[in-house]
């Protein structure tokens, strides 16, 4: 099968500082693949080379290599997600003074047509189309569980729920593939274990394709088909959860980390 | 306890007395060479910073309280609207009832007020989009409106052209300035983009006060048609009567419009670019596309209400479109309430009708403002009536999946 998304040779400087250099990566469809390293390793920089927030110095970042390919470095991110790559962040970034639904319909919005007159008007076809919004928005938050709150303003939402509220509004963009910026991050142990099976419904019911980075080395044992590891800035290592467990490069680079916690 | 807080004022009194004594305590009579020494002044201050201090604190306090921060009245009255749509129409009717025999009862000089009051409620709703609702702090926003307004007076006096006709123009004309003060702006915020747009209302003002060929310079123009209603012969009363009622409808639509931007994709787009920019592009919301929209709608109803500045006046110079004007715009939506429709209409009669009527106080009237908006800031930064925002209902989802 061909890839959702197909990185090669991706380097980002800042300034004399190579926070990624030359990484490959690729996820095929459906596919859940983590991308785990020490802190400042360069992830969040690689997330934000993808997904049009920085433009890389140099390398290709394709999606849908099946059609020939296009590629996006440079893409604005709105661009970027209107291609099917939908993200979230490691420092949550919702809305705060909007509610939860109005959260979710601005992941919509790229998949809406209203334009000036249909909003100074409202005649009928934009009227449907919110509603039809405004109600796929609803059934996305009862997926996640998070239909109580709808009405809520995203900043009252505990921790947890921001996090997932952030997943959702991802998902409202239509994706094909998500990328999840550690969203286990502050999360006790029950909630983690509650958001490994989230994202493993989400995968088998959406059909997409779940990119991770994240610290908590059980969630990703468990939940990902393949691993990638990165080090200041290179890929140190690829291949599935136990071949990553006994790699004594990955090893050496997490000394004193515990990879099987 | 008791003993700090007196402590507290009395510094303050103090050190108030101290900052006025200049001013307030020595006053030198350059005729006589006299100093004369008004102790009684230090006095006044002293005691009155010292009680002053107090009611400060403790208003201070209160807002601080838990119990403070219980749904204000606007919130309630907005609520209470929201679920009742029969008392909303009818308080709807009863005021445009009330805006439309009003004229009956008022003489001339009170329908021109109230027609300015109209004007300065519509430009501020078109302000509004830009600051309430897309969060772009816009100080050059008279910009446009001198746009609208020369349209008008040029286009009518060298080529004859009707208000009707002008209108639809000098309104799109802003527009295309809204879009070009637009683009260079696009990456700034907050502070950089009001010098940015401050700077941009100077230079249209200095542009139309120097290039005299073109717009005859701080002199003016004279003699600018006023408003054609059906082809009637209109008498100076007559005429008032029209332009009060033209500005009525105006408003109706321009209420109207702003309100559905508001709840519509485009307005929730605006929402988010003002919470977080770097989210609400990672959402798939283009920045460009969103902030030249908003640029662009406030630009056009401050165009129109130009043109309608020009044909009611029949007479305009550079002098009218300062920065006091922008920042007069820019108090009505602030004092109203950012966001808040009901806010920007109270904020505009507030602002224009107050002055109007307390003639005596007007050379107070900007020190008044100042306070007040210090004041404002202080204990209601929302404005004083806070945005009100519809909630969704599902009982249609509910029955749809069966739950
Ligand atoms: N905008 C920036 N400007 C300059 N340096 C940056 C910038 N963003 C990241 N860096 C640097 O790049 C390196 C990689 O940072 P990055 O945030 O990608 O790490 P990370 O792997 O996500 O770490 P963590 O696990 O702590 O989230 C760090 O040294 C960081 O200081
Ligand atoms: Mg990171």
């Amino acid at each position: 099968m061909e890839n959702i998304l197909e990185v090669k040779g991706l380097t980002m400087d800042f300034g004399g500082l190579r926070a990624v250099d030359s990484v490959d990566l690729y996820v095929k469809p459906k596919e859940i693949v983590a991308l785990i390293g020490p802190n400042g390793a360069g992830k969040t920089t690689f997330f934000n080379c993808v997904t049009g927030i920085y433009t890389p110095t140099k390398g290709d970042i394709l999606v849908n290599s099946n059609r020939g390919g296009v590629r996006i470095n440079g893409f604005k991110p709105n661009r970027v997600t209107e291609r099917g790559l939908a993200r979230t962040f490691q420092n949550i970034r919702l809305f705060p003074n909007m509610t939860v639904l109005e959260n979710v319909m601005i992941g919509k919005h790229c998949r809406l047509s209203a334009k000036i007159f249909g909003a100074l008007f409202r005649d009928k076809k934009t009227r449907a189309e919110e509603l039809k919004a405004a109600q796929e928005c609803y059934v996305i938050l009862e997926k996640l569980g998070l239909e109580k709150t709808c009405d809520e303003l995203a900043s009252n939402l505990p921790y947890g729920d921001q996090r997932k509220l952030e997943i959702a509004r991802a998902l409202a963009t239509e994706p094909k593939m998500l990328l999840l910026d550690e969203p286990a991050a502050g999360m006790n142990p029950q909630e983690t274990v509650d958001l490994t099976h989230l994202i493993r419904m989400i995968r088998d019911t959406e059909q997409i394709a779940i990119l991770l980075i994240e610290h908590d080395m059980k969630l990703v044992m468990n939940l990902s088909e393949r691993i990638y590891v990165m080090d200041h800035g290179q890929k140190i290592a690829d291949g599935t959860p136990v071949e990553i467990r006994n790699n004594p490069e990955v090893i050496k680079a997490y000394l004193g980390e515990d990879i099987d916690a | 306890m008791i003993a700090q807080e007196i402590i507290k004022s009395l510094k303050a009194a103090i050190w108030f007395m101290f900052l006025t004594f200049p001013i307030m305590v020595i006053k030198v009579n350059t005729v006589y060479k006299t100093i004369e020494w008004r102790w009684m002044n230090m006095v006044f201050i002293g005691v009155g910073v010292f009680v002053g201090s107090f009611v400060w604190r403790w208003l201070l306090e209160r807002k601080d309280k838990p119990s403070a921060k219980k749904e204000s009245i606007s919130t309630r009255t907005q609520a209470y609207l929201a679920e009742n749509p029969i008392s909303k129409r009818a308080l709807q009717g009863a005021l445009l009832v009330a805006l439309l025999f009003f004229p009956m009862f008022m003489d001339a000089y009170q329908i021109n007020i109230f027609t300015v009051a109209l004007m300065y409620i519509v430009l501020g709703l078109g302000l509004n989009i830009v600051v309430g609702l897309a969060g772009l702090l816009d100080l050059g926003y008279v910009a446009f409106y001198a746009v609208g307004a020369y349209t008008y007076a040029l286009l009518n006096t060298t080529f004859g052209m009707s208000f009707w006709i002008v209108l639809p123009i000098g309104g799109a004309l802003a527009a295309i300035f809204g879009i070009l003060l637009g683009f260079p702006v696009l990456r700034l915020r907050g502070d950089y983009l009001a010098i940015v747009t401050l700077g941009f209302g100077e230079i249209i003002r200095l542009v139309l006060e120097n290039w005299n060929d073109f717009s005859h310079g701080p002199s003016g123009i004279a003699g600018i048609d006023k408003p054609n209603f059906f082809g009637l012969e209109l008498n100076l009363n007559q005429m008032t009567d029209g332009v009060y009622y033209m500005m009525v409808v105006f408003t109706i639509i321009t209420i109207f419009f702003v309100g559905r931007l508001q709840n519509s994709r485009i307005g929730r787009a605006w929402l988010a670019l003002r919470e977080d920019e770097i989210a609400c592009q990672a959402m798939g919301i283009g920045r460009t596309r969103t902030k030249l929209m908003a640029f662009a709608l406030g630009a056009t109803w401050a165009g129109l209400m130009g043109v309608v500045f020009a044909a009611k006046t029949s007479f305009i110079n550079p002098a009218s479109f300062t920065f006091l004007e922008s920042a007069i715009i820019l108090s009505i939506v602030v004092l109203g309430g950012m966001g808040s429709i009901p806010g920007v209409i109270l904020g505009a009669l507030i602002m224009i009708l107050l002055p109007e009527y307390m003639r005596t106080f007007s050379e107070y009237r900007m020190l008044v403002f100042g306070g007040a908006m210090v004041v404002m800031m202080v204990f209601r930064p929302q404005g004083l009536v806070s945005n009100f925002r519809r909630k969704y209902s599902f009982h249609g989802v509910d029955e749809r999946l069966g739950g």
